[in-house]
């Protein structure tokens, strides 16, 4: 590519820029380029040792766990795992959350889209009043909520219900949802809307046929931290569930008992939590980055 | 982008409106009711006044819990703004590494919070965790159940761990959207690495930043899961925060009427430093426009 | 409803509140708002020195609830007028 000669002035300032990366990365002392990943791997250690140790501890026996300090399993066991899957009060457990969990990320989409767009297209009466408001719910410590919130769900018939949780996490995710669709819809030229008016689009048909396809890498970072804030709450759906609903996140209290702390399961169970995220971040690793900056960069 | 004036655009909205009403206003009228009477029941309750908010803010170990909130707050983010400035830095730009760094990082993020707790408890303890382990073979005594300091370091630690990624991803967005074009007028220039950092990627990682800032402050704010499955607030009540007194007192207490009135002193606290974030970052966005840029 | 737990007081309170904002939305419909310069250091809109008067308002109503054995109705005098000075001169 760079044997050919540059015609267009695009081209040309392309070729010159590669030349000059080439040029950098050269030049730059290889010693700082070690510093850089070494400074990096540093972190990266950092983050994944605690979670490290978690993965090793599930592998042993609680016997191991308490009588001998190994730097990995000695003898390499599933039967924490295994002890999980058999259970059915412990596998209901991610049942219940996932359960919860994808009802919030479909309950909170579907109205957050539309108000996404008005507030990204349209001024009303009260808009940044009510966009600000809706911040302040999405600030607002569950703690606060928690008295009111097991009342007005017991006088409702909903205690224990997964609907519940659902509804209750929609406080803090629906705000979230509006203001992270808002600065990816905003990054949408206005014209889109106006040509398609004019194609004889009505306002439903181009939202869901044109618009949608535009943001979906959005819509997808969006339901990524739908799920993310969902799946890592622990105050309100421990409060507002009992038996039926109980999140894992509350069955895993059951491993302390009186005659101590069954360690391995713990940690077992505690693996598997972090098992879904991964799944989900997989799929959008390639918006993340634009979806931390809430579609403002 | 210059939005069209139109009030139609509130049927939009009213759907979510709905939802939020139901689960914010209905609840927080609720709690100002509580906060004025002694309730026993629906049919048994006295009409106080003022009486709880007084016993709340003259309460010298809620006073504690505030100051300790506030100590916590800003140390995490002394500490995880420049961190995760410099993560952001470091991080590739491109290529299978870039992604591969990015999942990695982005891992604390997704772990529920009551097992970040048990992570570190599992990390930490004297007997069993690598860490622990590790620092009591140093020679240091480390024991997060007795000494305070050991407890504050560690749940430090811990803040730090589970939400550095936050503001590094931040800063990694912010910086992956400036012009090759900058960097090159810079070469020619002849800039330094700290006038390209302070001239070009800071000012553009400022709009992320106070998001970031808004962000943690706020979660910071209301962290509850994590200490208290770490140290339980303990030792003593050192590492107890404001949503654990609140939570104490409301679940474990069942004091409908004084954990009412906290509740909005805490709530209004929130909402002066959110408002004060917001218009910040809102005056930041005007003046960005004013000068032609975004 | 009944678990709300109603009172009197706090019933008047939040109708005063609706009350405001409907007033506001009314006025916002009659003469638009304009944002201004005022002795505050941003600029601001009719809604927002509503917002910030209320606000300061609560803030009033604890420190003297708290700190100080001067009557509610004094806070509730203080924070109306200062309400007043910063719709007019905010």
């Amino acid at each position: 590519m760079t044997s050919t000669v540059p015609t267009t002035p695009e081209s040309v300032r392309r070729q010159a820029a590669e030349t000059a990366a080439k040029r950098r990365r050269q030049a730059r002392p290889a010693t700082t380029r070690w510093r850089r990943r070494t400074l990096l791997g540093v972190y990266l250690v950092f983050v994944l040792l605690p979670i490290y140790w978690l993965l090793n501890l599930s592998f042993q026996t609680n016997s191991e766990i308490l009588g001998s300090f190994s730097f990995w399993p000695q003898q390499f066991t599933l039967g924490n795992y295994i002890g999980i899957f058999t259970d059915s009060n412990w596998y209901m457990g991610y049942v219940n959350s996932l359960a919860y969990v994808l009802m919030n990320m479909l309950i909170s989409i579907s109205v957050a889209l539309p108000a996404a767009y008005a507030f990204s297209r349209f001024q009303f009466i009260g808009d940044k009043h009510l966009f600000f408001w809706l911040l302040t719910n999405l600030m607002a410590p569950p703690a606060v909520f928690l008295l009111p919130y097991f009342q007005l769900y017991y006088s409702v018939g909903l205690f224990d219900t997964h609907i519940a949780v659902a509804l209750a996490h929609c406080l803090f995710n629906i705000p979230l949802a509006v203001w992270i669709l808002e600065g990816f819809m905003s990054s949408v030229p206005k014209e889109v809307d106006e040509t398609a008016y004019i194609d004889g689009y009505s306002f439903p048909a181009f939202f869901v046929k044109i618009f949608l396809p535009m943001i979906r890498s959005g819509i997808g970072v969006t339901l990524f931290f739908l799920f993310m804030f969902s799946w890592v709450e622990l105050l309100l759906s421990r409060t507002l569930t009992a038996t039926n609903a109980q999140p894992i996140a509350s069955i895993m209290t059951r491993t302390s008992t009186a005659s101590g702390i069954d360690w391995g399961t713990l940690a077992a169970a505690g693996v598997l939590t972090i098992v879904p995220g991964i799944v989900v971040v997989y799929f959008v690793r390639n918006h993340i980055a634009k979806g931390f900056a809430l579609g403002r960069t | 982008m210059n939005k069209v004036q139109n009030n139609r655009a509130w049927f939009l909205i009213l759907p979510m409106l709905l939802l939020v009403a139901f689960s914010a206003i209905v609840p927080l009228m609720t709690v100002v009711n509580y906060s004025v009477q002694d309730v026993f029941d629906a049919n048994t309750r006295f009409f106080t006044g003022t009486e709880w908010f007084e016993a709340i803010l003259n309460d010298r170990s809620l006073q504690a819990a505030l100051l300790r909130q506030f100590a916590f707050s800003f140390t995490i983010l002394a500490i995880e703004v420049p961190l995760g400035i410099g993560i952001a830095l470091l991080m590739p730009k491109r290529g299978w590494q870039a992604s591969a760094v990015l999942i990695l990082i982005t891992l604390p993020l997704l772990i529920p919070w009551n097992v970040v707790g048990s992570i570190w408890q599992l990390f930490t303890r004297g007997d069993i965790g690598l860490m622990g382990v590790g620092i009591r073979e140093l020679g240091y005594a480390y024991n997060i159940t007795r000494n305070p300091t050991d407890a504050w370091a560690t749940i430090i630690l811990m803040d730090v761990w589970h939400w550095t990624p936050l503001i590094a991803l931040l800063c990694y967005s912010g910086l992956r959207s400036i012009p090759d074009a900058y960097y090159q007028a810079a070469r020619i220039d002849r800039a330094s690495r700290w006038a390209v950092f302070r001239y070009i990627q800071l000012p553009k990682l400022t709009n992320v930043l106070v998001i970031g800032v808004l962000l943690r402050f706020m979660h910071s704010f209301m962290i509850y899961a994590e200490p208290f499955v770490l140290t339980g607030g303990g030792p003593g009540s050192s590492t107890t925060f404001l949503s654990q007194s609140l939570t104490t007192m409301a679940i474990a207490q069942q004091d409908l009427g004084p954990s009412a009135a906290f509740s909005l002193i805490y709530f209004l606290i929130i909402l002066l430093v959110c408002w004060v974030f917001y218009t910040a970052i809102m005056n930041s966005q005007k003046d960005n426009t004013a000068q032609g840029g975004a | 409803m009944e678990w709300m737990v109603w009172t009197l007081p706090t019933a008047i309170f939040f109708s005063v509140i609706a009350v405001i904002l409907l007033g506001m939305t009314a006025w916002e419909l009659v003469s638009p708002t304009v944002e201004r310069r005022g002795f505050l250091p941003i600029a601001t809109t009719r809604g927002d020195r509503l917002f910030i008067g209320l606000l300061s308002a609560a803030y009033i109503h604890l420190a003297t609830v708290g700190f100080t054995d001067l009557s509610i109705w004094l806070a509730l005098g203080i924070s109306v007028l200062w309400l007043l000075v910063l719709m007019r001169w905010g």
